[in-house]
């Protein structure tokens, strides 16, 4: 079913997509002329496939369960945000805080993610195939990013328990996030992971994993002065 | 929030629809600011002759035009709404003074090509008001306010412009204007409005008139301008964009063969022909982009 955004008004194209009686249609949707609209395929709570025929806006499928996106164009801030389960390919580059609060789901990014990728995940994967800017994984409470190209300044700055797999160079790490020993148990995740994103030909062992130095959890009365 | 939008050609292919390409890029930036609307044309020039965009307020144009012509020597003098242009080949020092005295008016650019217009009210009403779409050019700049740190005015309105064939947008707010106005004034640079953009705008023409091009001004403007921004700065020949080191304030620029568009947002250029093949990326912070000189 093809859904037109010149035709049909953003608000109607999403109610539609929200209330699929899975009986009856079919699992696959197109969306043509997103035209950088916001918001596109915001709340799918349904397994269907969506393709969007071009670049779109902010917080393209926030919020999204079960569904699979494919944008193929680049997305604006905030792409996959509060996403719980799903996945989401975007096949160009993404704006900042791609996965913002995810708590699950899947988010490959072909291109490159500008800053704050990742920025208080809790528990989505992003695979970025291309790099990922300044303060990437900030706050990061769970789950997993992969970078396959460089990193940006402070990368998982005030990091909780996100594990980190970066290919490329890193600028600079932000506070209490550290290089750690990538064990087998971390290659076997990694590999899952690049697997999961068709990605066999890289190598899980020419990834670094950083993580959290875990010096930040508890108050400290030393560091009053830094506050 | 704020929009600001931006269009560089870089052959002459869209030189007469640039006006019809910026007012829908305006015009799609109206969520973002909704107070005011402006925009900076380039056009081309005549010889010896510099053009004056002023703003006459609630004066009635056949009176201010009978007052004007009889101070100084006009070669043309066009009304479009309520702002003018006024070209001569007397020397700029001259004609701003008469215009800066002239009271009722304000000065909103002026230069060899540029044409500036600026507006409060819906971006849509102001392009129209202005007749844009029917504007040719080389390169053009535009900006959609909402209004937070100063009133909604004309002189509060985007672009600013404070030199010869200078022109800034800014998406974002300084937080060191007022120090910056204190040492600008000193060193010369006048300024007319409260407003935050008219100091970033007077410091890259204080720089520029040093003889900087406007890649080193930026990038000096990166260590001087404390605060959040995207820039979009418009010269003569040029055209530019920065973005400050932290880059909350949004950006995304377009290119073809043909021209180079920016704009907050990507559906400000959706409507731009050819821009699902451009190539199209995000500026990083931080570093200064800029075509021609």
């Amino acid at each position: 079913m093809k859904l037109d955004l010149r035709k049909l008004k953003l608000r109607k194209v999403n109610e539609t997509l929200q209330s699929i009686d899975l009986k009856r249609n079919n699992k696959n949707y197109t969306i043509l002329n997103p035209e950088g609209n916001h918001a596109i395929c915001a709340g799918l709570t349904d397994d269907i496939d969506v393709t969007v025929k071009g670049h779109v806006g902010y917080y393209c499928g926030g919020m999204n369960q079960n569904a699979n996106i494919t944008v193929e164009g680049n997305v604006g801030t905030g792409v996959a945000e509060n996403m719980m389960s799903g996945r989401i390919h975007v096949k160009g580059n993404a704006s900042q805080s791609a996965g913002a609060t995810a708590h699950g789901g899947f988010l490959v990014i072909d291109g490159d993610a500008s800053s704050r990728c990742g920025i208080s995940m809790k528990g989505i994967d992003i695979i970025v195939k291309g790099s990922v800017g300044h303060m990437s994984a900030f706050m990061a409470q769970s789950g997993n990013l992969v970078v396959c190209g460089d990193a940006g300044e402070a990368l998982g700055d005030s990091l909780y328990e996100t594990d980190i797999y970066i290919k490329g160079k890193v600028k600079s790490l932000g506070a209490d996030c550290i290089e750690k020993k990538m064990d087998n148990k971390h290659l076997k995740k990694l590999d899952k992971l690049l697997k999961k994103a068709k990605l066999d030909k890289l190598k899980p062992k020419d990834f670094k994993r950083y993580g959290s130095a875990r010096k930040l959890y508890n108050f400290k009365i030393d560091n009053v002065s830094n506050y | 929030m704020c929009g600001i939008v931006g269009i560089y050609l870089k052959s002459r292919k869209f030189e007469k629809d640039l006006g019809k390409m910026l007012s829908g890029m305006l015009i799609n930036m109206e969520s973002r600011g909704p107070d005011s609307a402006g925009f900076a044309i380039y056009k081309k020039e005549k010889k010896e002759e510099f053009k004056y965009s002023v703003c006459i307020n609630n004066l009635v144009f056949e009176k201010f035009k009978k007052h004007i012509s009889k101070q100084i020597k006009f070669t043309s003098i066009l009304k479009n709404s309520d702002h003018v242009i006024l070209s001569s080949k007397e020397k700029p020092k001259k004609v701003l003074a008469i215009l800066n005295e002239f009271k009722g008016v304000s000065l909103v650019g002026y230069g060899k090509s540029i044409e500036i217009f600026k507006q409060i009210g819906n971006p849509k009403e102001v392009v129209k008001k202005f007749n844009l779409e029917n504007f040719s050019g080389t390169h053009g700049i535009g900006h959609t306010r909402m209004a937070t740190e100063s009133a909604i005015t004309t002189d509060g309105s985007h672009p600013y412009s404070t030199g010869s064939d200078e022109c800034l947008v800014h998406n974002g707010s300084l937080s060191n204007h007022n120090n910056l106005r204190r040492d600008l004034t000193k060193k010369g640079v006048s300024f007319k409005s409260e407003n935050d953009t008219e100091v970033a705008a007077g410091y890259i023409s204080n720089h520029l008139s040093n003889k900087k091009n406007l890649k080193e001004t930026l990038k000096s403007g990166l260590n001087d301008l404390d605060g959040f921004y995207t820039f979009i700065t418009g010269t003569r020949k040029g055209f530019a964009i920065v973005r400050d080191e932290i880059a909350c304030k949004p950006a995304v620029v377009a290119e073809t063969k043909d021209y180079v568009a920016i704009a907050s947002e990507f559906q400000a250029m959706a409507h731009l022909p050819g821009v699902n093949m451009a190539k199209i990326f995000e500026p990083e912070p931080g570093i200064v982009y800029s075509w021609g000189n």
